[in-house]
């Protein structure tokens, strides 16, 4: 039986094509995907994301029970409402999840994990707790909207009280803060400005009917999709799992190795491989006619890989891809596409970020 | 629910062909088809002149999630393909049965026209999808 989240029916209102996602029945767009990745790019956009898991952790070595289990360092994190990228990893290295981690009070940290790896996450987090007397609870309560585009801050103004305006007001990326009803964080998943805003799921329907007032146009997991593909944003169960190490990921600056005294799960199976080496990911770019796809076989300097996401960039025109492949790449690869070896070139996996782009 | 003219022919690969005159056929994909496939991004298209038989794989589709070949429901010689979907592959979606046709062939065995399938037919096969 597949879950429906509190704003299943406004999905329908607004024309959306449902697509089972992990047990969830999400919109994969409402008529467009490419107008709707446009709308997020230009304007503003807004994404059902209440299927993803909002995990709080509290107690007073909270701190410390997260500064052994992540890969990066919440040590980092000084100012109340901070927020840290991080990988979740395995003893072997192999990461389980990447996540958000915000600080909000010394005794209380909130974590936002993928909905695919909800019970793993959960089992995993609560096999590590009580060592650390830390106390889980998920928030499945919340409801999740994510509200993204170079106009998104200014017209969720409009729907905001004044201590909630004076509460965002100059709030810098990868930050969140509580005020009234809302938990406002200037995160996100598609490489423009914007929010991702928790809320009761009673105010979740009318408050995405009052953003759509305001000209905000619903996206669905399409858009997504190409979104965070085009700001190099990687996609946990396609660019890395439980095999694969964040350094065979780009995830190479989420791993604090400093402090060295600093013990986490993970870090001894890092500073092996970081010793001996592993594949990378990297971005492509093709220029001619065609598309790549997750899955093809990249042929490179030294040996072979694989594409991992790949897709037609709407913003650019032409298709990029992420793939993993030998550390001895070079500028220029060659992808097989059904048989037929095309040349691509090879860059940093990141397309465009803010409207720019970056290629 | 997607529409179907009733004044077209169908393959059970999801491909419509329309008779011009003269034995040519048009060729495209059903509205069905184009909205499974989602936003169109390129059509390779096959060469005028080529010589193809019924079931051939002879073009593609390409939309942002999945490339789909496009096999041709007659046999015969291509005479003439829509370029205007190189720069505007879009058609397909919006007019999937008119501006978005996709090449013409010349039939060459029009026995295989009774292999089609009609409106209702190919609305079967679609429920049965």
């Amino acid at each position: 039986m597949s879950q429906q989240t509190v704003l299943h029916a406004k999905h329908l209102e607004a024309g959306a094509k449902m697509v089972d996602f992990f047990g969830w029945q999400m919109p994969i767009n409402y008529g467009s995907q490419m107008e709707e990745h446009h709308a997020v790019r230009q304007d503003a956009g807004m994404f059902d994301v209440s299927h993803m898991t909002i995990v709080d952790l509290t107690g007073a070595r909270t701190r410390d029970f997260l500064r052994y289990l992540l890969a990066n360092d919440v040590a980092k994190l000084t100012v109340p409402g901070k927020a840290l990228y991080t990988a979740m990893l395995n003893e072997a290295g192999g990461v389980i999840d990447d996540l958000i981690v915000y600080f909000l009070q010394e005794d209380y940290f909130r974590i936002v994990v993928n909905s695919a790896t909800r019970e793993k996450d959960l089992a995993w987090l609560n096999q590590h707790a009580p060592a650390f007397e830390v106390t889980v609870t998920e928030r499945p309560e919340l409801a999740l909207i994510a509200v993204q585009g170079p106009n998104a801050k200014a017209k969720v103004a409009t729907l905001l009280d004044a201590a909630q305006q004076a509460a965002v007001e100059g709030m810098k990326p990868f930050f969140g803060v509580q005020s009234g009803d809302l938990f406002i964080a200037t995160t996100g998943y598609t490489g423009e400005d914007g929010y991702e805003i928790a809320m009761p799921e009673g105010l979740a329907a009318d408050f995405w009917q009052q953003l759509l007032a305001a000209g905000v146009k619903p996206c669905g997991l399409g858009a997504r999709d190409t979104l965070r593909l085009e700001a190099g944003m990687n996609l946990y169960g396609q660019d890395m799992d439980e095999t694969v190490s964040p350094l065979a990921a780009n995830m190479g600056w989420t791993i604090a190795f400093e402090p060295a005294d600093r013990h986490f799960v993970g870090r001894a199976a890092l500073e092996h491989q970081k010793a001996t080496g592993t594949d990378k990911l990297v971005g492509l770019v093709m220029e001619q006619k065609g598309v790549l796809r997750h899955g093809q076989r990249v042929v490179v300097e030294g040996g072979e890989g694989i594409i991992t996401s790949g897709t037609f960039s709407p913003t650019l025109g032409f298709s990029i891809a992420m793939a993993r492949v030998p550390a001895s790449v070079g500028d220029s690869a060659e992808v097989d596409i059904r048989g037929k070896l095309v040349p691509v070139k090879v860059i940093k996996p990141a397309f465009v970020r803010m409207g720019k782009k970056l290629i | 629910m997607s529409s179907i003219p009733t004044e077209l022919k169908y393959a059970s690969s999801h491909e419509w062909v329309r008779h011009e005159g003269d034995g040519i056929y048009s060729v495209g994909i059903s509205e069905h088809a184009q909205e499974l496939l989602g936003d169109m991004v390129f059509v390779e298209l096959p060469e005028v002149g080529d010589t193809v038989s019924q079931g051939d794989d002879c073009a593609v589709a390409e939309s942002v999630k999945a490339a789909s070949d496009i096999y041709a429901p007659l046999s015969g010689e291509v005479v003439e393909v829509n370029e205007s979907l190189t720069d505007a592959p879009e058609q397909v979606n919006a007019s999937p049965y008119h501006d978005g046709w996709m090449f013409k062939i010349k039939a060459s065995d029009l026995a295989e026209l009774d292999e089609l399938l009609d409106a209702e037919g190919y609305q079967n096969v679609i429920d049965e999808d």
